[in-house]
């Protein structure tokens, strides 16, 4: 399943850009819009109307037996409880519209012109699609940056003259439903509506899910839904989530369907459109709601210029192949299909298993900016770096990342000077080059108080490093074995090994590792630093190298700040928090914590004020066991195990005592 | 018998497919309907749905090479024993040889251009009860391994004898045992030796005007003992029942003595029914001497009929439907569309242009008039039976439902055609080897819900492995559904491939037919309807029937057999 990895990453071959704004600067949208669009389809489409498909969903006996049983169980009529379901799929349903289709290609061209330098995708990897989407049914599972992303997507895909996705985009309390005539827009243009929660409402997970196979199972369209689940305000593979992948898997587990697609898709941007909302978020400062006229005000960025996106549509992945010879047959050959029917240990494996796989994909595929590098160079030089020294050292990251099978794109012959320029220009909002030297953009106004200047700072910081972020998953295996070399102070395999293992356990909500190969991913990140002639190993012993001691200490830094705001947070729950809570008050407390450390300069992480950075550093307390989870009536609450904390914190401080089974192993 | 039949191939030396002088396809002998036409749209089909071509051409080889086949290896004081009994044998090569195999694809190849690594190392020919006790004794005493031998037509490699046995095998033929013992017409049963074949049941009994009415597609070879010891289903099963409804009682004997009932009733509860211990146990525990089997009034009148269904998915519908109103006729059976265009292909030349006229009218108003696709649409045949009251009415009801889901009528010759076409098609493998067309038949059953489903990815599966394992042209794929039940269908694949270019076609046919049977358990379908496990299908016994229901049958065998005198290996 996972072990072809390792060799992809040496001889990996991808395809060539192709710019599809180019044809739209030299003709005319509007003809462009009003295009004969025929799409290929699925081979096995019988053709229907959206309201057919609905009207299907609500007799199908799936939805019916929930039906029944909650009128059974809850004493009251079928028909009330159907209305409901109708209502439900009038929520959700999408109805896409030619017409409304044309008007987006008409003004997303305008849109995406204005906005994008360049709109670069593969075309072979449309050519792949095309030829998928006709033969079985088929899932896109695009990364998620930004709201562009699905608009993109189906932008693309009617460029191509391909079958338009309905997508699966989640309804917030005010989020895009509130939008009302967006909303409608996009519903005509193939969205479709899930709520974010939806824990116990048994009907809406049975329409829900009904209505989703259904459209995969007569082939009707590609489904679209983003694995992350929600964009990643930090340009950080966010961890998947499983409900609706088990979902769309499901049809080819019965066999209703003989194959399923999965695609994965990278859509990088060079600049993100909503890269200081995201850096607001993250500090806790409420994020504007996105309503329509919201939207209009958002005018505003369309004067401002966002670079290159780069969407990279991978090869289609066979559910087949995937589950052949992992799936036991049996419990879905001794219950009719239609009963709900709680996925078995090792399907939910399974699933798990192939989001993580598909994740790991879209990193691969994943372009990155000679921005990135810069980004990443800068933030480890604060405040302010020579500029002669940033284009040398960009450079020498180039090769780095390029060695760990990292997409760089750096525009042709473009010497590097020019490239990190032309960085800089994009985003002078972020850095700026003052005489000779380039300067992070922290400043408020003059003088402000010393909080204001925290937060200024900790605003640029965390624009910045959402662009460092992009790399973090390519690095993350050579630069943790770099961090336990480090952190060990020792050469012994078993030792390293066992703090790596630690590592990758204490971030694996905060980087995505394929579960359960702690060793091969150890594996895979000594053979990286091997390659770039880092360290040297030999049978028991794994030594950095002369020259290698400035790659390490590199790598180990550009993790560092994770590290030490993990330690920050795990030292805040460890003292501060004696009592249960809930995640509404861990965010700004924990928040507090480190602003006033910061304004007093007993920390310089500013990374810890990041909520997502807090809440995956929390996630992972819980999933070592050092803090209890308990569902209560409103929401989760926590309880820290003290004792527990401080042990794990102390597994950062000192040497960490060796597994002898494990060491075995090696 | 023998002398009747191919060494090398299906059925009788008289009927076969060839391509005479004008290089038009033609079936001869005068046994069957088809005998003597010429069929002139047959070679296109070929040429089109295979890639085959009449220039290349491959030949088995014409007689066995007794040379080639294995010693006979007797123990001396097993002969006198036997003589002492009077009990016919031989130890001659080809009687050895025509017993070492069943129907398989692999078997007919090794027929053609190899030989069997085992065979019987000698044949017996009991002509009773007592006969079959005494040899099975003597087996016990001199530790001889039994493969019991009745109409020779597994699909299952049941026949082929273990590799490594190396005791001798004794290959015990049961078709001297064909006599019909007694008919009682009060209960409406008879009792019959196990060796008799189908065709000879029936036309025996039809003398007395009755019949039992089990007609398995093999009917004309195999036997009433192979029947039980395999669970056969026949093609009429809608009125007569499957052989475990019309068995009364079954004498068999095993090593450690006689099996059988003290009384023939209807039904009893006495523990679990011996009967299902030996049904379907495949000449693992021991040789089925005598039958006593329900028999039926001959039927006062027959009607064939078909009906064309505009796609494959409205005409099971419409079985579907039949089923749960329970008014199946005799036999109702659904082909896809591509075993409907080879039906079609099989159509003799008519005789006159009126003929030829009607039938181009017929094609242009389903085809043009009711907008039903040549390359989709679907035909089921009919066969009723009864009263000719009772079939009148009923043909009415069976033709209003299927009117519902989207039918036409399509007369009762193709009907009649659809129906002779099963026992014909057996002849068509023998004439592809000739050109280098391999394939074989696979049935299951499965619950109505997964039909479609399982149909159209067990299809597709072929399709596609065909494609991976170097199969040049596209293979011939299709199915249809051959029995009704209240629960469920009966489902029939017939399974072909042009194997130029690949160098070892059974090895692949063998890896095709595989995953195509890995697809019918993924999609819910069982190991087999009717055919049975034999060799063939072990590996998937486990899964099948769970390890504590495996362990269950291994302790009846250890018990009934303990030193695998009947040690053909089949099942477990």
């Amino acid at each position: 399943f996972v072990c072809s990895q390792q060799k992809e990453l040496t001889s990996k071959k991808r395809d060539e850009f192709e710019d599809i704004l180019e044809e739209r600067r030299l003709s005319s949208d509007l003809r462009y819009a009003m295009k004969c669009y025929t799409p290929v389809i699925y081979k096995g489409l019988s053709p229907c109307k959206p309201n057919a498909i609905k009207s299907a969903v609500l007799q199908s006996e799936q939805v019916q037996y929930v039906i029944k049983q909650l009128a059974k169980e809850m004493g009251e009529s079928p028909d009330i409880i159907q209305e409901e379901a109708m209502e439900i799929l009038d929520e959700m349903g999408h109805s896409m519209q030619l017409g409304a289709v044309r008007f987006f290609a008409f003004t997303l061209s305008k849109i995406f012109k204005q906005l994008f330098q360049r709109v670069c995708v593969n075309e072979e990897g449309m050519q792949r699609l095309q030829h998928a989407i006709q033969e079985h049914p088929v899932v896109l599972l695009p990364s998620h940056r930004s709201y562009v992303d699905f608009l993109m997507l189906s932008y693309l895909l009617y460029t191509y003259d391909l079958a338009l996705p309905v997508i699966a985009a989640g309804i917030g309390k005010a989020d895009f439903l509130g939008m009302k005539i967006v909303g409608e827009l996009l519903r005509r243009a193939g969205a479709f509506f899930m709520r974010r929660s939806f824990g116990g409402n048994r009907l809406y997970w049975a329409v829900f899910a009904e209505y989703v196979k259904t459209m995969l199972r007569t082939g009707y369209a590609p489904i679209e839904f983003f694995l992350e689940g929600t964009r990643s305000r930090t340009a950080k593979t966010l961890t998947p989530k499983f409900g609706l992948l088990s979902i769309v898997m499901e049809p080819f587990f019965k066999r209703e369907v003989f194959d399923t697609y999965l695609v994965p898709i990278s859509i990088s941007y060079e600049r993100i459109l909503e890269e200081s909302l995201y850096a607001y978020e993250l500090l806790g400062v409420p994020k504007p709601k996105e309503s329509t006229s919201g939207l209009l005000k958002a005018r505003r960025i369309l004067s401002d210029s966002f670079g290159t996106i780069h969407i990279y549509v991978g090869q289609p992945v066979s559910l087949r192949t995937l589950a052949s010879g992992r799936i036991n047959r049996c419990p879905y050959n001794l219950v009719p299909r239609h009963l709900p029917q709680k996925p078995s240990e090792d399907i939910q494996e399974f699933v798990s298993d192939v989001a993580y796989k598909m994740e790991l994909l879209q990193i691969e595929n994943m372009v990155l900016s000679p921005w990135v590098l810069v980004a990443a160079v800068l933030l480890q030089n604060l405040p302010a770096m020579d500029f002669e020294l940033l284009i040398e050292k960009t450079l020498w990251l180039k090769g780095l990342t390029q060695t760990f099978g990292g997409f760089i794109e750096w525009p042709d012959n473009l010497c590097a000077k020019k490239a990190v320029l032309s960085g800089l220009s994009l985003h002078s909002n972020i850095a700026r080059l003052v005489d000779g030297r380039v300067v992070l953009n922290d400043k408020g106004g003059e003088d402000g108080a010393i909080g204001e200047i925290v937060f200024k700072r900790a605003l640029a910081i965390l624009m910045c490093a959402t662009y460092r972020n992009q790399l973090l998953n390519v690095f993350v295996r050579p630069s943790l074995v770099a961090l336990a070399l480090q952190m060990t102070r020792s050469f012994r395999k078993e030792e390293v090994y066992s703090c790596f293992s630690f590592l990758r356990d204490v971030f694996s909500d905060e980087f995505i590792f394929f579960p359960g190969i702690s060793l091969k991913d150890f594996e895979e990140g000594c053979f990286l630093l091997i390659k770039c002639d880092a360290i040297q190993t030999s049978q028991q012993e794994i030594y950095p190298t002369d020259k290698g001691s400035v790659t390490v200490s590199f790598l180990s830094a550009m993790f560092r700040p994770f590290v030490e705001g993990y330690q920050l947070i795990f030292r805040y729950l460890s003292k501060e928090t004696k009592e249960a809570f809930t995640e509404k008050q861990f965010i700004p407390g924990v928040r507090n914590f480190v602003f006033q450390l910061l304004e007093k300069g007993n920390t310089q992480c500013y990374e810890a004020l990041s909520s997502d950075l807090q809440k995956n550093a929390l996630a992972a307390l819980v999933q070592l066991g050092a803090v209890k989870k308990k569902k209560m009536a409103n929401g989760f609450t926590f309880n820290v195990n003290q004792e527990a904390v401080n042990k794990i914190l102390d597994m950062f401080d000192t040497r960490i005592p060796v597994q002898k089974p494990v060491a075995a192993r090696l | 018998r023998q002398e009747l039949l191919k060494w090398n191939g299906w059925g009788y030396n008289d009927s076969k497919f060839i391509f005479n002088k004008k290089g038009q396809a033609e079936f001869t002998g005068k046994r069957y309907r088809l005998g003597g036409m010429v069929l002139p749209t047959f070679k296109e089909w070929i040429e089109k749905t295979f890639g085959a071509s009449l220039d290349h051409k491959t030949t088995s080889r014409a007689s066995l090479n007794v040379n080639d086949v294995p010693p006979s290896i007797v123990n001396e004081d097993f002969l006198q024993d036997l003589r002492a009994t009077k009990i016919s044998y031989s130890q001659d090569a080809e009687d050895r040889v025509f017993r070492a195999h069943g129907h398989c694809l692999h078997e007919i190849f090794v027929l053609r251009e190899g030989m069997f690594k085992r065979i019987p190392d000698i044949v017996v020919w009991p002509v009773c009860h007592e006969d079959v006790v005494k040899i099975v004794e003597l087996a016990c005493k001199h530790n001889l391994c039994i493969i019991p031998f009745g109409g020779g037509t597994s699909v299952s490699s049941a026949l082929e004898c273990p590799e490594e046995e190396k005791r001798t095998i004794v290959s015990l033929d049961t078709s001297q045992m064909n006599r019909i013992l007694w008919i009682d017409e009060k209960n409406l049963t008879a009792c019959v030796e196990a060796g008799i074949v189908g065709q000879d049941l029936e036309k025996q009994l039809a003398e007395s005007g009755f019949c039992t009415g089990h007609e398995p597609d093999s009917m004309e070879f195999s036997s009433l003992g192979g029947w039980v010891a395999t669970r056969a289903s026949g093609m009429k099963k809608n009125i007569y029942g499957n052989i475990e409804d019309l068995v009364i009682h079954i004498k068999m004997v095993t090593p450690r003595g006689i099996v059988e009932k003290n009384c023939q009733v209807p039904r009893m509860s006495t523990g679990p029914d011996i009967h299902h211990f030996i049904m379907g146990s495949e000449g693992i525990l021991g040789v089925v001497t005598e039958v006593t089997i329900k028999i039926r009034p001959v039927p006062e009148y027959q009607k064939y009929g078909s009906v064309v269904f505009p796609n494959f998915e409205r005409g099971v519908a419409c079985l579907r439907e039949v089923a749960k109103q329970r008014c199946a006729p005799a036999s109702i059976r659904l082909v896809d569309n591509a075993q409907f265009q080879f039906g079609h292909a099989l159509k003799p030349q008519v005789a006159s242009i009126f003929t030829s006229f009607l039938d181009g009218l017929k094609k242009f108003y389903i085809t043009k008039f009711k907008g039903f696709d040549p390359n989709i649409l679907c035909v089921a045949t009919l066969l009723f039976e009864g009263d000719r009251e009772k079939v009148l009415q009923h043909e009415k009801q069976v033709y209003d439902i299927a009117t519902k889901f989207g039918g036409l009528a399509a007369g009762e010759d193709n009907g009649q055609r659809g129906y002779m076409l099963t026992f014909v098609i057996a002849y068509l493998r023998d004439l592809g080897l000739d050109y280098y067309v391999i394939g074989e038949s696979f049935e299951t059953s499965v619950p109505w819900d997964r039909v479609l489903d399982l149909c159209r990815n067990v299809k597709e599966r072929i399709v596609r492995e065909c494609k991976e394992k170097g199969v040049q042209f596209a293979p011939l794929s299709t199915c249809r559904v051959t029995q009704t039940y209240d629960a469920g269908a009966c489902v029939y694949f017939y399974f072909a491939f042009n194997y130029r270019g690949i160098s070892d076609p059974i090895h692949v046919y063998e890896q095709i037919e595989r995953a195509a049977r890995e697809e019918i358990l993924a999609n819910g379908g069982s190991l087999s309807h009717h055919h049975g496990v034999g060799k063939l299908r072990k590996r998937w016994m486990k899964e099948s029937i769970s390890d504590v229901g495996l362990g269950m049958l291994r302790s009846v065998k250890e018990y009934v057999d303990p030193n695998n005198i009947f040690g053909n290996k089949n099942l477990l």
